[in-house]
């Protein structure tokens, strides 16, 4: 009997501390990006940060267009199968350009660029760290928050946002390739439906709003696994593997929660 | 210079979870000289370097550079404290994405306003001391491990510190390089009148250079003084560990139980591992 209660007290007990670490872990983060990205760039933080934008941004913008252009197609392809039963097919060009701004560009940018630029950034930084880099530029006096991780924060808040644009456009143009050149949609109908449906503010203004958001928390989370982690080549891995649950994760919860404030009356 | 003390330890503690690195450790390293801080691998000689630079913090006790107490100054006071150091860390620690002449500028790019050529002639001025001025183009990658540790003692020297911590420099050099980086080390300090620290098992090469010794072993000093005081001291700590032999009162084994129980007693009841 009173074994069993020691038991499960220290079932309880291990709950607790799993709490307080899992609270400690982000206040060591919060601390983090306060010191990291807030300051203001040397002359020198320009060229590294658009080094880095090239590196987070530019090559990933293959994935994310190629991407962009399937997410169109299809739905395209299965908007018209639907639409065509209500004899609405009219309102194809509507229903991608709405679909896509304010939900699958931002979200799905966001998981793309969680896995081809967040997982890289961690195992960067995880390197650094593993073999002393960061620690011997410590040494030198330069502070490798300020030289290594803001402008690698500053890049991925930038460059996410602008892919998420990307994504956007290709898809629309993917779906006016399915739904107008395929199956036939009057072209007239698939673009002023769009234009009179589409709200500046409300769709794309959101929509960015969204992708500004998942930039911040996708790149901090990569670059805090990555300065965070135990450096061996089993904590590079682990952290690495960290970054992309934690932040896909991250962008499906707070997509739910941007979703009901801005378009669901909240 | 005036004569106090660069480096004063005092009653450090430290430890790692459950394990005891440092239980009181004093010292004072003086200014002008080579100080060695040698003892056998595990004591935390390494831990003591990344004390004295701010890096770890003590669980008590204090280290005060030129009477400023590291761990009690800013984030940007430290950074400051750091211009005047410079360190040599075991594994190089060279920036891959830097090649080996970047890496030498590096400290010259960030900290001074130098023009470029008057920098490329300070690197190649630094990169000719420790032999490797026509590696300058190759990167990291491409250089054996002593030859990045002399890349990085180019890099720690480039700003001219007052003070350079030395993790195990002799650790993985051939012969003639070994030879050569023990008179620059030596040289080094003369010349440019650096405080040096020496961290390192390697006894003959740290005995020729160093002017001070202090010996620690189970997180204490257990000896210290000049090179030939160390080497009459009849402490048998101290004697086997200054004439490498294995019988004495440091254990060359991990503790662990005895061969025999392990071999014999525990495969009779069944156990793998």
């Amino acid at each position: 009997m009173q074994s069993n209660i020691k038991h499960a007290i220290s079932h309880v007990a291990r709950l607790g501390q799993k709490g307080c670490d899992a609270l400690e872990s982000l206040g060591r983060a919060g601390v983090f990006l306060a010191q990291s990205a807030v300051g203001v760039p040397s002359r020198e933080g320009w060229s590294l940060w658009l080094r880095q934008v090239h590196f987070v941004g530019v090559l990933s913008l293959a994935i994310v267009l190629v991407s962009g252009l399937f997410i169109g197609m299809v739905l395209a392809l299965q908007g018209y199968t639907i639409l065509v039963d209500f004899g609405a097919e009219q309102a194809l060009g509507q229903m991608v350009a709405l679909s896509l701004l304010r939900e699958l560009a931002p979200v799905v940018a966001a998981l793309l660029f969680a896995g081809r630029a967040g997982s890289a950034l961690t195992a960067e930084i995880g390197l650094m760290k593993a073999t002393e880099q960061l620690t011997s530029m410590e040494m030198i006096g330069v502070d490798p928050l300020r030289r290594v991780v803001a402008p690698r924060l500053w890049a991925g808040f930038v460059a996410l946002p602008i892919l998420t644009v990307g994504f956007s456009v290709v898809g629309i143009w993917g779906g006016y390739l399915v739904g107008v050149e395929w199956l036939g949609v009057f072209e007239g109908s698939y673009w002023s439906n769009m234009q009179a449906s589409v709200s500046f503010v409300d769709d794309i203004g959101n929509g960015i709003i969204k992708s500004l958001v998942f930039a911040v928390v996708v790149t901090w989370i990569a670059v805090f696994q990555g300065y965070d982690l135990v450096p061996t080549s089993e904590g590079i891995s682990r952290a690495t593997t960290r970054t992309v649950v934690y932040s896909s994760l991250a962008v499906l919860g707070l997509d739910f929660v941007l979703t009901a404030v801005m378009f669901g009356g909240l | 210079m005036t004569d106090a003390p660069f480096i004063e330890i005092e009653d450090l503690y430290f430890s790692r979870g459950d394990h005891d690195i440092f239980r009181g450790i004093n010292m004072t390293i003086s200014r002008g000289q080579v100080t060695a801080i040698m003892g056998p691998s595990g004591t935390g000689k390494t831990t003591l370097l990344k004390l004295i630079g701010g890096q770890l913090t003590p669980d008590r006790g204090r280290v005060l550079i030129d009477g400023q107490d590291v761990h009690r100054l800013s984030r940007k006071a430290l950074f400051t404290l750091r211009k005047r150091m410079g360190m040599l860390f075991q594994s190089g620690a060279l920036f891959s994405d830097l090649d080996v002449f970047e890496n030498v500028a590096f400290p010259l790019r960030v900290h001074t306003d130098l023009p470029d050529p008057m920098i490329r002639d300070l690197v190649l001025l630094k990169l000719q001391a420790v032999g490797l001025r026509g590696a300058r183009h190759l990167s990291p990658a491409e250089l054996s491990g002593g030859m990045a540790r002399r890349v990085a003692l180019a890099r720690a020297v480039a700003l001219d510190p007052e003070l350079i911590l030395y993790d195990e420099p002799f650790v993985g050099q051939d012969p003639i390089s070994m030879g050569v980086l023990v008179q620059l080390i030596k040289r080094l300090n003369q010349a440019l009148s650096l405080t040096s620290v020496i961290v390192s098992h390697d006894i003959k090469e740290t005995l020729s250079i160093a002017d001070y010794l202090y010996l620690i072993a189970d997180g204490q000093v257990v000896a210290s003084g000049t090179p030939r005081t160390l080497d009459t001291n009849q402490d048998p700590r101290v004697s086997q560990f200054i004439h490498g032999e294995p019988d004495g009162p440091v254990p060359f084994h991990y503790p662990a139980e005895t061969l025999y129980r392990d071999i014999l007693g525990q495969a009779s009841a069944g156990k793998v591992r």
